[in-house]
């Protein structure tokens, strides 16, 4: 099948260019083909050069793990230690497109001991696609890959089953994968799973719809992904802009230099330079372009205000009214990053957009095990290990729910000592109000279980038996569990269930978040 | 409302600049007069409007760039009211290295990666841009926006620090400094795009015209100067040709072409079945020869 390419295809390569962009990644377990796929769809789009084609068919004799036949993968493993080894070590970005889409691809590596960089390659990505050998089913990868593309807050997700040339193209191995797959999946908050029978290697559904599987109905991958629209990654819709740099270049002129992180800003709005209180209207908005009326998210602008208020890098300007909290205490879940493991006690440096502080790992509350998703007691993280902490800032940071906000509730922690990048970390939702907690339904206990929250082990069961209560007492245990089976709703009815359990037990308020008191 | 793809890719090079301004003590672009670096200079005049950018320019010139490369570099230099410094390895050219006696490797070795970190260490930069894509070649497509160097301005690959969201790492140790590439996620595409969009200034040589090339293994050199010997029974023919890229004018090798405007080097370059890097002689010593020079300290 090398090369059948529709004229169309070949044509697209002279259109005019894409308006759109779409970033994804690739991830699965080592082997599954990742590499591969993303040659393939390379090579199906017309965006190998054939001086890269002529390197490739030498490489691949030399190093090639397909006989005779082009090895894709070595399109993408770039540094030597890999082509050795024949694996991905690190995260790789390939650019390709089509006359309706651009697309930034990054090639993500399944050896576990590379978590860290498949997570990486996780965070600027607005789809996912997950692959499964259709030989091998789901993989524990396939289940540390998914969590973490969940707690990345990645919404779409193509399931992508391939080698289905290696199982004859069996209609039955498909739909069994797939039904294992919601089925472990159903409680990550996934927008949408879109399962595709694939043979990268040969082809098969990935620019063209295959006559090996008449049986599929949906669309060819890069059918797909040129259509896609992604569940937007932020939700956030109130304007407001970290300060990256104040551009001062004489006494006439003082501008606030950020990129918009989210909503947007028109000329004459009222603007609160957070995490002080300082109030102002915007005077000028200069955009890439010069001067205009207004600006969204995701551009880089420099803003000047009509009064002379005191900011500088690392504060957040926001629209009035708005709901951004400074805090200085905070729990989010971390994935470790270097060597050294994590203990409870130690300082770190948080960059948080702009901002920075000094970082105290105020408790470490349980290490989440990201194939069974269930929380586990724990005294450290180490490396490519997932777990929730209580952070403690020595000075407040303008921060949000990940969930709802990507820019302001994404962080990383840096190594004081070596200045390496320590962990990335997503903020968790602040405790809610007993107002929101009363609206959450029941849930499944075993729901519960499944997914990974803040609760020590003394509360899930707590946790169950109080759902299990709620559920006697409404009876509805399904309408139930479909409402809950996004993360989203869950976390908070839990993180409500713990605060009340240490309430009960210590007689005391949890003080794990606040809000905007340390300022 | 979103973004169109040149307007994401313009945003978070503009971000990218402004990062290194608020956090790097002396930074500097390497500016290497091609077109990824007029796209590179275009943005940090961008990022820092109504000022100027906060940090010079740097040429490293191996004295074998075409003299058009030269004098454009000049000009647009005045005409931006930016600092330009030429920094020259002065050894090497005692030494009497050139492309044509010592070979492209030795050449680009101690004119353009010791004559880089000479400077680097003259002028004590801690962050020089660059205008580098990871589209070009596949050890650049592994590494980050924020490269970190040691002392000795060498990489390691396999030590590169994970760079998540837009949250770059900028601290290092004294004597460390940073490779930043703005233009990592642009491509070809991308970067004339963008320069018709933008209305950029570009070296002529990007437009077919007729020049004297000779053709030497395979490839169509220009005699820029007398300094390109002939070999025997050879002489230079005018051609119409053009570049793809630029360097050292005895390395780098022209395309017949008859492109002469923008939207012709478009449609051009869409049509191709051979990348960029193809013009580049410096490159072809194995598919890991630029993850060598790489960490070794070449950009």
């Amino acid at each position: 099948m090398h090369g059948a390419l529709p004229a169309t295809d070949r044509d697209s390569m002279l259109a005019p260019r894409a308006q759109s962009l779409l970033r994804f990644f690739t991830c699965g377990s080592v082997d599954d083909g990742k590499s591969t796929l993303i040659g393939r769809m390379l090579y199906d789009t017309n965006s190998i050069f054939e001086d890269q084609l002529e390197a490739l068919e030498r490489d691949s004799k030399k190093f090639g793990t397909q006989g005779a036949n082009l090895d894709f993968a070595l399109l993408l493993d770039g540094l030597s230690a890999e082509r050795e080894q024949g694996i991905t070590i690190d995260v790789a970005y390939r650019y390709f497109g089509s006359n309706k889409r651009a697309f930034i691809v990054a090639d993500t590596p399944g050896h576990e001991q590379y978590t860290r960089n498949m997570a990486t390659g996780a965070s600027t990505a607005e789809l996912a696609i997950i692959l499964i050998d259709a030989r091998k089913g789901i993989l524990p990868q396939t289940r540390r890959h998914s969590f973490i593309v969940s707690m990345l807050g990645v919404r779409d997700i193509v399931l992508a089953v391939n080698k289905m040339d290696l199982v004859g193209f069996d209609e039955d191995v498909f739909n069994t994968i797939v039904e294992a797959y919601r089925e472990l999946t159903a409680g990550l908050g996934f927008a949408h799973v879109v399962a595709i029978p694939l043979s990268a290697r040969d082809g098969d559904n990935i620019a063209i719809h295959s006559q090996r599987t008449p049986w599929y109905r949906g669309p060819s991958l890069l059918a797909h992904l040129e259509t896609v629209e992604p569940v937007s990654a932020s939700a956030e819709t109130v304007f407001a802009m970290p300060v990256q740099w104040v551009n001062r270049p004489d006494l006439d002129f003082r501008g606030y230099a950020g990129t918009i992180a989210s909503g947007e800003i028109k000329r004459g709005d009222e603007i609160v330079a957070l995490p002080g209180a300082r109030r102002s209207k915007v005077a000028r908005i200069i955009g890439p372009d010069g001067e205009r009326a207004q600006a969204i998210a995701g551009e880089a602008v420099t803003l000047t205000l009509t009064d002379e208020i005191d900011v500088s890098r690392g504060d957040v300007l926001a629209s009035t009214p708005h709901h951004l909290k400074p805090r200085r205490n905070m729990d989010a879940r971390l994935l470790w990053m270097i060597d050294a493991p994590l203990a409870p006690g130690r300082d770190y440096i948080i960059q948080l957009a702009t901002g920075t502080a000094n970082a105290r790992i105020a408790a470490l509350h349980h290490q989440i095990d990201v194939e069974s998703f269930l929380p586990r007691p724990t005294q450290m993280l180490t490396m490519n290990q997932i777990g929730l902490v209580s952070l403690a800032c020595d000075k407040p940071l303008v921060m949000a729910d990940y969930r709802k906000d990507r820019e302001l509730g994404a962080f990383i922690l840096i190594d004081r000592l070596t200045n390496h990048t320590a962990a990335l970390g997503v903020i968790e939702p602040a405790v809610p109000t007993a107002a929101e907690f009363n609206i959450a339904p029941a849930v499944e206990p075993s729901f519960l279980a499944r997914i990974a929250t803040r609760m020590d082990a003394s509360d899930i069961a707590l946790s169950v038996a109080l759902s299990s209560g709620v559920y006697v007492l409404t009876g509805n245990q399904w309408a139930a569990g479909a409402v809950l089976t996004t993360d989203v709703i869950l976390r908070p009815l839990i993180a409500e269930l713990r605060s009340r359990t240490r309430a009960r037990v210590e007689g005391g308020l949890d003080d794990g978040n606040e809000s905007g008191a340390g300022i | 409302m979103s973004l169109e793809h040149l307007r994401k890719l313009e945003a978070e090079s503009i971000h990218i600049f402004r990062e290194v301004a608020a956090t790097c003590e002396r930074p500097v672009i390497l500016y290497s007069i091609g077109k990824d670096s007029a796209v590179l200079l275009h943005l940090a005049m961008k990022a820092f409007y109504p000022a100027n950018p906060p940090f010079p320019l740097l040429h490293v010139d191996t004295t074998w760039k075409f003299r058009e490369m030269i004098a454009f570099r000049d000009q647009r230099a005045k005409e931006l009211g930016v600092d330009l410094i030429v920094h020259i390895n002065q050894e090497g050219v005692r030494a009497g290295i050139s492309p044509i006696v010592s070979g492209s490797r030795l050449h680009t070795d101690v004119m353009k990666t010791q004559g880089l970190k000479q400077a680097l260490d003259l002028y004590k930069f801690d962050a020089a841009f660059g205008g580098a894509r990871r589209d070009e070649e596949k050890s650049r497509a592994k590494e980050r926006v924020f490269s970190l160097r040691s002392a000795e301005h060498r990489w390691d690959p396999k030590n590169q620090r994970p760079e998540p969201w837009r949250l770059y790492n900028t601290r290092k140790r004294p004597g460390e400094s940073f490779r930043v590439f703005p233009l990592s996620n642009w491509t070809e595409a991308d970067v004339w795009d963008y320069i018709l969009q933008e209305n950029i200034p570009v070296v002529p040589l990007y437009f077919a015209a007729p020049r004297p090339v000779v053709e030497r293994d395979g490839a169509l050199i220009m005699r820029d100067d007398e300094r390109l010997p002939l070999l025997p029974g050879e002489e230079a023919q005018i051609r119409m040709v053009r570049f793809r890229t630029l360097g050292c004018y005895p390395l780098t090798g022209a395309v017949e072409s008859t492109a002469a405007t923008l939207p012709e080097i478009i449609a051009e370059m869409r049509a191709s079945r051979s990348s960029e890097r193809q013009g580049r002689m410096i490159d072809h010593d194995g598919s890991g020869s630029m993850e060598a020079k790489k960490q070794e300290g070449y950009f």
